[in-house]
């Protein structure tokens, strides 16, 4: 199993442990590893960065930062954000309740255990099988769809919405949700109950309690998690990818029409742009987002 | 009592919804048949898919306690300073979206299937970094609950080489821990599209997506039998081959190894 590690131990083995000179063969074992890492992880990230600044010739340039300035796109990263920051915000007030319902229950309960598990196995459906899940329930043949015809209501007025971006919201609620389960349950279960029986001992209501006590101890917690979502629903493609099959109307359909369409029209020096916009996007937010995770430990846990 | 029921009916009627869509006939008055599902079989197209997407998700749980696993055992007893440098490296896949990552991953890829290989295998190179911040963290546990130092210590004083320390000290006393991360590499291997679709290779996910242009109540057949698939795999893999009084901690990984996957989804 330590194919690439153990000859380089097995020699230096038998000396006393501690001593200054083993330290570069210790580190030998390791570059299986930091190899596998550069060329796959690293590599890649600095392939992006560099093609994103030059140009085919590889002179540097801003010119793929500047066409990112096209309408299409423009619309795409709006959409992009409108998507996820909705789906994110649903999510999180229907988690943080499905979550809340949770807790307030037996701890050890069957109630408790059956929807954690759902929710871990939920929170990774996603992808073709989502996206099929639900033209089989609101397509135009989807069952819900055919039996809200049958009763006279037609759930398309003014077109099929569901292969729109409004529809891709809802389909990204459905691993939303469970998400949101998941990494707010935990701050949940850091809220104390004494903390209650000590604001009703001085007097204060359940508003008192809500908006002096636990609000202000889960906010952070609360807003992390909805960044978190919201990286989540951003980074997300498979799912729009099996619901859209025209058009650019989000940045990931964008990058992969950039890269996929045939030879002449594929802009790859866009994509990376793109690609290298999204990376900072995502790692801004998760940034605040551990820094609010940060904060929210101080006092839950 | 209402959230239950709304959200209870959100999350189930999908899924009726995919198996219902999957029985129907020719037309709307046909009986119930089962010849979407019969035809997945008859599609080589999708057979072959089928294949390459199990034989990726071994040979990326394999490749992943080869390279991973010695290297975390290594690094936690020789060189702790870099406890901290692995583990940011490894949940680093977690920031870096799978659709931008594969933009970079295209000339990589290129270079590979001219020099290497261009066989559909090779996706296995990009499935390992995708597998990398969930089988982390699930051997991270698994060596944590264990007290790594004194047991290499001792095998180490009895004369073992590294290599028999590994394979007859560490994995034994973390075999929940390996099937964990090998539960959760299989199952996010078999759910990915956003790799193979965008270096132009055809697992199972893609094929799913192709097939559907031609016939829908076949795809969505598939997509049902790989839901099921997914899941009989997580309850099997961790009854298999265990003493009787260790089913009871599987029982348990089973229901927390889902819950790790959730912080970041299989759609990727």
């Amino acid at each position: 199993m330590t194919a690439a590690g153990s000859p380089a131990v097995s020699t230096t083995a038998a000396r006393p442990a501690g001593g200054g000179r083993r330290l570069p063969v210790a580190w030998v074992a390791t570059v299986p590893f930091f190899a596998y890492v550069g060329l796959f992880l690293l590599l890649p990230t600095l392939v992006i960065a560099w093609g994103s600044f030059t140009t085919k010739g590889g002179n540097l340039t801003f010119s793929n930062f500047t066409s990112i300035n096209q309408p299409y796109l423009v619309k795409a990263f709006v959409q992009s954000a409108a998507i996820s920051a909705v789906s994110a915000l649903v999510g999180a007030f229907a988690g943080a309740l499905l979550a809340y319902a949770v807790v307030t229950g037996n701890p050890r309960g069957i109630l408790r255990r059956a929807i954690t598990s759902a929710a871990g196995v939920l929170a990774q459906f996603g992808g073709v099988t989502l996206a099929f899940s639900f033209i089989a329930t609101l397509g135009t043949t989807g069952i819900v769809t055919q039996f809200l015809m049958q009763h006279g209501i037609n759930i398309f007025p003014n077109g099929i919405w569901l292969y729109e971006p409004s529809g891709v919201t809802l389909v990204y609620c459905y691993f939303q949700i469970p998400l949101m389960v998941l990494v707010f349950l935990p701050a949940l279960d850091g809220v104390r109950p004494q903390w209650r029986e000590a604001t009703e001992s001085l007097g204060g209501s359940t508003w008192h309690y809500w908006r002096y006590v636990a609000g202000p101890l889960l906010a952070p917690s609360f807003l992390g998690c909805v960044l978190l979502l919201f990286a989540n629903g951003f980074s997300a493609y498979a799912t729009a990818a099996a619901l859209i099959s025209q058009g650019s109307p989000i940045v990931p359909l964008a990058i992969s029409n950039l890269l996929t369409s045939e030879v002449g029209r594929a802009k790859p020096g866009l994509a990376q742009a793109l690609a290298l916009a999204m990376i900072i996007i995502v790692l801004c937010v998760m940034v605040l987002y551990a820094a609010l995770q940060r904060r929210t430990s101080r006092w839950l846990r | 009592m209402a959230v239950f029921l709304v959200l209870g009916a959100f999350f189930l009627v999908p899924l009726f919804a995919m198996f219902e869509f999957s029985t129907r006939g020719n037309s709307p008055t046909a009986p119930r048949t089962l010849d979407s599902w019969s035809q997945i079989i008859k599609i080589p197209e999708l057979a072959k898919a089928i294949t390459a997407s199990l034989e990726l998700a071994a040979i990326t749980s394999i490749a992943m306690l080869v390279l991973i696993l010695p290297t975390m055992v290594w690094v936690r007893l020789r060189l702790p300073t870099l406890n901290r440098v692995i583990e940011f490296i490894c949940l680093l896949p977690l920031v870096v979206p799978a659709i931008a990552l594969v933009v970079g991953m295209v000339p990589l890829y290129r270079w590979i299937s001219i020099n290497v290989s261009d066989s559909i295998l090779t996706l296995s190179f990009a499935y390992l970094i995708l597998v990398l911040p969930y089988t982390y963290r699930t051997l991270d546990a698994g060596l944590a609950s264990i007290d790594l130092k004194t047991l290499t210590e001792a095998a180490r004083s009895l004369g073992a080489g590294w290599g028999t320390v590994m394979v007859q000290v560490v994995v034994p006393n973390m075999t929940t821990a390996i099937l964990n991360a090998c539960l959760l590499s299989v199952a996010l291997v078999l759910g990915e599209f956003t790799f193979a679709n965008l270096l132009a290779f055809e697992n199972v996910q893609v094929a799913i997506l192709y097939v559907s242009f031609v016939s829908a109540g076949t795809s969505i057949a598939v997509a049902v039998a790989s839901l099921i698939f997914t899941f009989t795999l997580l309850l099997i893999l961790s009854f298999v081959g265990r003493p009787r009084e260790r089913v009871a901690a599987a029982e348990e990984a089973i229901f927390t190894a889902p819950a790790q996957v959730g912080e970041w989804g299989m759609r990727a």
